[in-house]
């Protein structure tokens, strides 16, 4: 071992201790600290309680808004709706988020692969029992090709914008649609019933805790966006950080939520992404704060160091 | 017996590297450098505390699964209980990790104690996530359904599927909690092997010229 001196570094050495030292009983401080600390939480527990608003049910949906229901299930089989087009991880038909030239979700692929009419309309059909229009309406779609699909929902769709919902029935008034009023609406019983709720779960199996169907059909409509807004917890409510009631939820999240509300994070069809880049960058940041030059001077320089240590430094100052 | 042959151990050798490194005065210390006089270090013990109180409430909640806590008051409160120890504990950690800022703690050759920490924290944060995504309610089913497009654009997302609720209860309960308690528990050895950070030299005091390292 040999030992060289070099130029003392403030933000970086520490000087070596000589002073004197105090008692000190760590586990009489631990001790007491988890006795406060669980009687502080127990006292918050007692006064404020927790939230727990029942999770929202593709059956309470379509009985709430039918008509919200009937449209999203369209735009599932017509593969406009926000997860039809989505791209990585669910399918191909978007150009996912990207930061410049990374276009991180795009290389990694498609993983969880989704094909909303398929998976959220034709499957949960197929399965319904006793449907005699419906098996002829199912037939009859699946024997057609691409172009007539395609002018049965082109017809449907701009129908659609003057759709109803009379004695438990869609009803669009269309006569080239072909099988897609049937479709939508007995989708639109199912659903009403809690039949889907339960077809869309059941894709592994008996045993499932996987919702990621269901939730993605929850979240393409309007409903469940309508309800958190109520809740002040859309992105532009700060809704990241924020919980139902006048709960505190994830607070640490402020600076996270905080790019959601301005320029370009919130107007870029990337804005995910980029907040998303931003947060580890600052995060690498603040890791690496102890070697990062200048900045790791901040603390020196404001000096907030001498209000904790204001009883050192004042001995200090008085000693001879 | 051959000692040539115990010296070579591997237990031997790491025993005598920990009682090197750590000697039980340092562990468990009696005394403390008498600069240590404020409140600010306060909130690292009650981040520790707050911490114990999180992983109780929630070993008490997996005694009876995901959904007692719906249809049970004891259960609901048990959850509140849990609530309130995660905001106390991101509270007092928020308030130890800047107040380390202000003192530079990582002076002196305590790089690696600060970044535990910094893992700790951002852990910890990852772990409360998952913890409001297993809620299976309202406010799980929307957190979850917004977040996943922030972790979809990562390409995260095609692997840790927020919409996946088993997959989220397990990193809540299991994955994480021993990451973080691992993390905290290297975190605080590291705390005790170096001792707390000294406090910056008063520019009243003459400048020091140099500092003998060790090589």
């Amino acid at each position: 071992m040999s030992t060289r001196t070099r130029g003392f570094r403030p933000d970086v050495d520490a000087p070596e201790w000589k002073g004197g030292h105090s008692p000190y009983d760590i586990i009489k401080e631990g001790t007491i600290a988890l006795l406060v600390i669980a009687l502080l939480t127990l006292l918050l527990a007692v006064i404020f309680g927790s939230p727990d608003e029942s999770a929202i049910t593709i059956k309470k949906w379509s009985n709430a808004d039918p008509i919200d229901f009937a449209t999203t299930a369209l735009s599932e089989l017509n593969g406009t709706s926000t997860t039809a087009t989505y791209g990585a991880p669910y399918n191909h038909n978007g150009p996912s988020q990207h930061i410049g030239p990374l276009q991180l979700a795009k290389w990694v692929g498609v993983r969880i692969p989704i094909n909303t009419a398929q998976d959220f309309v034709l499957n949960p059909l197929g399965v319904l029992p006793n449907q005699p229009v419906l098996d002829t309406a199912l037939k009859t779609w699946k024997r057609a090709n691409a172009t007539t699909k395609s002018a049965w929902l082109n017809a449907y769709t701009n129908a659609s914008t003057k759709m109803t919902f009379v004695n438990g029935n869609v009803l669009v008034k269309t006569s080239t649609s072909g099988p897609v009023p049937v479709m939508i609406n007995d989708l639109t019983m199912m659903a009403r019933s809690g039949a889907l709720d339960q077809d869309l779960l059941n894709g592994n199996g008996f045993y499932t805790t996987d919702y990621t169907e269901p939730l993605l059909f929850l979240s393409d409509g309007q409903y469940l966006g309508n309800l958190a807004t109520e809740q002040h917890l859309s992105g532009d409510q700060w809704g990241m950080m924020n919980e139902t009631g006048n709960y505190p939820g994830q607070s640490w999240l402020w600076l996270y939520t905080f790019w959601y509300q301005i320029p370009p994070f919130n107007t870029s069809a990337s804005g995910d992404a980029l907040v998303w880049g931003v947060m580890m960058l600052l995060s690498a940041v603040l890791l690496f704060v102890p070697l990062i030059p200048g900045l790791r001077s901040i603390p020196r320089r404001l000096k907030i160091y001498r209000l904790i240590w204001r009883e050192h430094y004042r001995d200090s100052a008085g000693s001879p | 017996m051959n000692n040539a042959e115990i010296d070579r151990q591997w237990t031997t050798r790491l025993r005598r590297r920990v009682e090197g490194k750590l000697p039980p005065e340092k562990l468990l210390p009696d005394t403390q450098p008498s600069y240590v006089a404020s409140w600010i270090y306060v909130f690292g013990v009650a981040t520790l505390a707050s911490l114990g109180v999180v992983i109780a409430t929630g070993c008490i909640l997996a005694l009876r699964g995901p959904q007692w806590w719906h249809g049970s008051p004891y259960g609901h409160f048990v959850n509140s209980l849990h609530l309130w120890s995660v905001e106390i504990f991101f509270f007092t950690m928020v308030i130890h990790l800047w107040g380390k800022f202000a003192m530079a703690a990582w002076r002196g050759g305590r790089t690696l104690t600060w970044m535990t920490g910094v893992i700790t924290f951002l852990t910890s944060i990852a772990a409360a996530f998952t913890g409001y995504a297993s809620q299976s309610n309202f406010d799980s089913q929307w957190i979850t359904t917004q977040a996943k497009d922030g972790i979809n654009a990562t390409g995260a997302g095609a692997y840790f599927n927020v919409l996946n609720l088993g997959q989220m209860l397990m990193w809540h309960i299991v994955l994480l909690p021993i990451a973080a308690v691992l993390l905290t528990a290297l975190h605080v050895l590291m705390v005790r092997i170096k001792g707390v950070v000294p406090p910056f030299e008063d520019s009243a005091s003459p400048a020091r010229e140099s500092l003998p390292v060790s090589e």
